[in-house]
């Protein structure tokens, strides 16, 4: 038995002592002892709100992923799409946290007692106009064609942001990023790996990976245009201007359909993001009941 | 029987009697049989079934948590059950290759599953109720699995013993998990203090019908044991179980169900009370609270996504070099 | 061929689950046996993890994937939680020559050089007891 030992020992070391965990995911105050004094200069108001977009992109898709936890196509799979959800988690905790730590907290502290932490009561006691994540993400998931083809677009998208935002004047989401940067190639290429399988496989999945690409295409009129948030902050050197980066977006969604043999839709005409200004679609209220009913139930209780 | 020996003419074709002999031998010397090796086939067949079963528990186990998955009431707690759910998977992974080296096929398996024949863990046909039911899972249902499969370790099927030695490492930290879940709650309002105890009350006997039948009815242990497949009782098991839940209530600060638990100061262990067989047969037999949508579940994972495992297929055909 | 008497029918141990699961013989069902499912299953593929610099590359399990690519990838999932910094080796099952101290084995002699008795060298319907 030694031999094998050895090889998870090895494995199990590797991680930190957190190796009996699927992935590293650390379980305790996300910024601890991370040093969360705002940058001279920049405004904490716009940087709270900032992180709150960005973590709000990252909680809602953790949602809808999961959602396919117990049903996924394969246990290949299965395993795959937790380990996306868990790193999307990860982000959401440290951006809500940094929001948090920034002041911004909206109403939810109405409600919310002091013994839930900031993350907590962001994610769990804001109401849907003050979730600030794009449509992109809220929408129901559809097939597994459709849930692969949005996750190639956010993580295509994310991971794009969240290279330049390593250079962030603020050091919190500089490192945020540096975390991110190679989770988010992960999904990137797990997605695309899928979206090139379904495209180029059968009849029947290429008929569906088109559907998805036809379903979430118009989503990305969302993606480029800065809030005035953003705009203030690109100006401080501490966010990037998604505008930067939609050509960078559009040429890895194009190579990637026209290698899966998918027709490239037209890409939409931009648009100032609605889900940005707190205004949702429909499937975000159920999509909200669920994931808050059980902490809303029980405002002074701690899990 | 007479052996072919087909392709290799110059090998010498021993008898059954011998083959047994030296299987016996591996056995008794407390070797691993691995893969290859001559085995009766009664040996395999039954390992498969146990491996089979075992590894649709931890995929069927998935689901009494994986409920609670998207309304986990902290972000933490939705970080540890999605990492916890996720190790199942991985588990029921290690344990279906296991049975891969036997000859068993994953989605041959799959399908006697969901077709009702072969078996998983009863106690994954309970609901799960409230989120307290989170923690009582992993203090004791991962606790009684631990207990159980600790001896499997050592099994004597090589790629099984391993398979197991990886899962171990992963179940004593969802026990651990679990518990200061229920820890955490017991400290916070009377409402969750409630929920602990309504849990605990719920999954305490199921948890020690975990353990199987008692051992004068359970024929079949004999053999187990012989063949170094199983390596302790049932109710040996079952024993160092109430054992070591009782010290663990206490210090959550639970009741367990039981009015007849009690300490035996000449042996140093617990008397408990009669287990409701009846009721174990009941589930067991698919008429438990959740068999239908468990199994249904898998079935809408098979059916509904083939066209996914189909697609990568033909895209693997047309790409191969 | 004689063996060992298996298992009695529907009898119950505790060992083959996360807790108590029936070894007895198969449940019966009304439903007829899948022997002739149509679906394409992903191959196996079995999987070498190098933990660290310095070892050597060690069987950690097995998996199905579609393809060579799709296989590593999973493997790191699966295997290596994801672990940049491991080096990992895939390889179809069928792929893999064998040989094993006890060459002898006449059951499988057919077969010899594989690295398991794959599915396909039993055809024991399910319904037959005993064998």
């Amino acid at each position: 038995m030694a031999h094998e030992e050895t090889v998870y020992d090895a494995l199990d070391h590797a991680h930190g002592g957190e190796g009996q965990w699927a992935f590293g995911t650390g379980f305790d105050d996300p910024l601890a002892g991370v040093d969360t004094t705002i940058p001279e200069g920049v405004d904490a108001a716009d940087l709270g709100a900032y992180s709150l977009m960005l973590g709000d992109d990252a909680l809602v898709l953790c949602q809808r992923l999961t959602e396919w936890t117990t049903r996924a196509p394969e246990l290949e799979e299965e395993v795959a799409i937790a380990n996306c959800g868990l790193d999307l988690l990860g982000q959401a905790r440290l951006l809500l946290a940094r929001a948090g730590a920034a002041g911004v907290l909206g109403r939810s502290r109405q409600t919310a007692t002091d013994s839930i932490p900031d993350e907590d009561a962001l994610a769990y006691f804001r109401d849907a106009d003050e979730f600030r994540n794009h449509h992109l993400v809220e929408v129901d998931g559809g097939d597994y064609a459709q849930t692969l083809v949005r996750l190639l677009v956010a993580s295509a998208h994310r991971l794009a942001l969240f290279v330049r935002l390593r250079e962030s004047r603020d050091p919190v989401l500089s490192a945020i990023a540096a975390k991110g940067v190679p989770e988010l190639t992960y999904h990137r290429d797990h997605a695309a790996r899928w979206v090139l399988r379904l495209g180029d496989g059968t009849e029947q999945s290429h008929r569906r990976a088109q559907a998805g690409v036809d379903a979430v295409w118009p989503l990305l009129a969302d993606l480029s245009t800065a809030t005035d948030v953003e705009t203030r902050l690109v100006a401080t050197g501490v966010a990037v201007d998604p505008a930067d980066v939609r050509e960078e977006v559009r040429d890895v969604l194009t190579m990637v359909l026209e290698r899966a043999t998918l027709t490239v839709p037209e890409w939409p005409a931009d648009r100032p993001s609605p889900g940005r200004a707190g205004e949702h679609t429909d499937e975000m209220g159920p999509l909200l009941a669920t994931l808050q009913g059980l902490a809303r139930e029980h405002p002074a209780a701690t899990w | 029987m007479s052996a072919p020996t087909l392709d290799r003419p110059d090998a010498a074709a021993p008898d059954e009697a011998a083959l047994q002999a030296h299987f016996d031998a591996t056995i008794a010397a407390d070797r691993r049989v691995e893969p290859r090796d001559w085995m009766p086939e009664a040996y395999r067949k039954g390992l498969v079934r146990q491996i089979a079963q075992h590894a649709h528990s931890e995929i069927i186990g998935m689901q009494p948590e994986g409920d609670w998955l998207l309304a986990a009431p902290s972000l933490r707690r939705k970080a540890v059950l999605l990492a916890k759910v996720q190790d199942e998977a991985g588990h029921g992974m290690y344990l279906y290759s296991a049975a891969e080296t036997l000859g068993a096929d994953r989605a041959d398996l799959t399908d006697k599953l969901i077709e009702g024949r072969q078996k998983y863990s009863s106690i994954f046909n309970y609901p799960t109720l409230t989120y307290a039911d989170c923690g009582v899972i992993g203090w004791l249902v991962d606790g009684a699995a631990i207990c159980n499969q600790v001896p499997l370790c050592r099994s004597s099927y090589g790629p099984y013993a391993r398979a197991m030695i990886r899962v171990c490492k992963e179940e004593s930290f969802h026990q651990r998990q679990g518990y200061e879940l229920l820890m955490t709650m017991m400290r916070g309002t009377p409402e969750q203090r409630a929920m602990v105890q309504d849990a605990v009350d719920r999954w305490w006997w199921p948890s020690l019908m975990m353990f199987g039948p008692p051992d004068d009815d359970s024929p079949n242990s004999a053999q187990s044991m012989a063949w170094g497949v199983k390596r302790h009782s049932n109710d040996e098991l079952r024993q160092r179980y109430v054992d070591m839940s009782v010290p663990q209530a206490a210090a959550l600060g639970v009741t367990l169900p039981d009015p007849e638990l009690a300490l035996d100061p000449e042996t140093g262990r617990h008397r408990f009370g009669q287990i409701d067989w009846a009721e174990f047969k009941q589930v067991i037999s698919g008429n438990g609270p959740c068999n239908a949508e468990r199994v249904s579940r898998r079935r809408a994972a098979r059916d509904d996504n083939a066209w996914v495992t189909e697609a990568a297929t033909a895209y693997a055909a047309k790409h191969a070099s | 061929m004689t063996g060992p008497v298996t298992p009695s029918a529907g009898e119950t141990t505790a060992e083959g689950g996360h807790g108590a699961v029936p070894t007895g013989p198969e449940v019966p069902s009304g439903a007829e046996p899948s022997a002739a499912t149509a679906r394409r299953d992903w191959p196996l593929y079995e999987v070498f993890v190098r933990g660290k610099r310095g070892l050597n590359h060690v069987h950690v399990g097995s998996l199905h994937a579609p393809d060579d690519e799709m296989a590593v990838h999973a493997a790191r999932d699966v295997f290596t939680r994801r672990n940049e910094g491991v080096s990992i080796w895939v390889v179809q099952a069928n792929d893999i020559t064998a040989s094993s101290p006890d060459e002898k084995d006449p059951m499988f002699a057919p077969a010899g050089d594989k690295v398991y008795r794959h599915p396909t060298f039993y055809e024991i319907p399910d319904d037959v007891p005993h064998i």
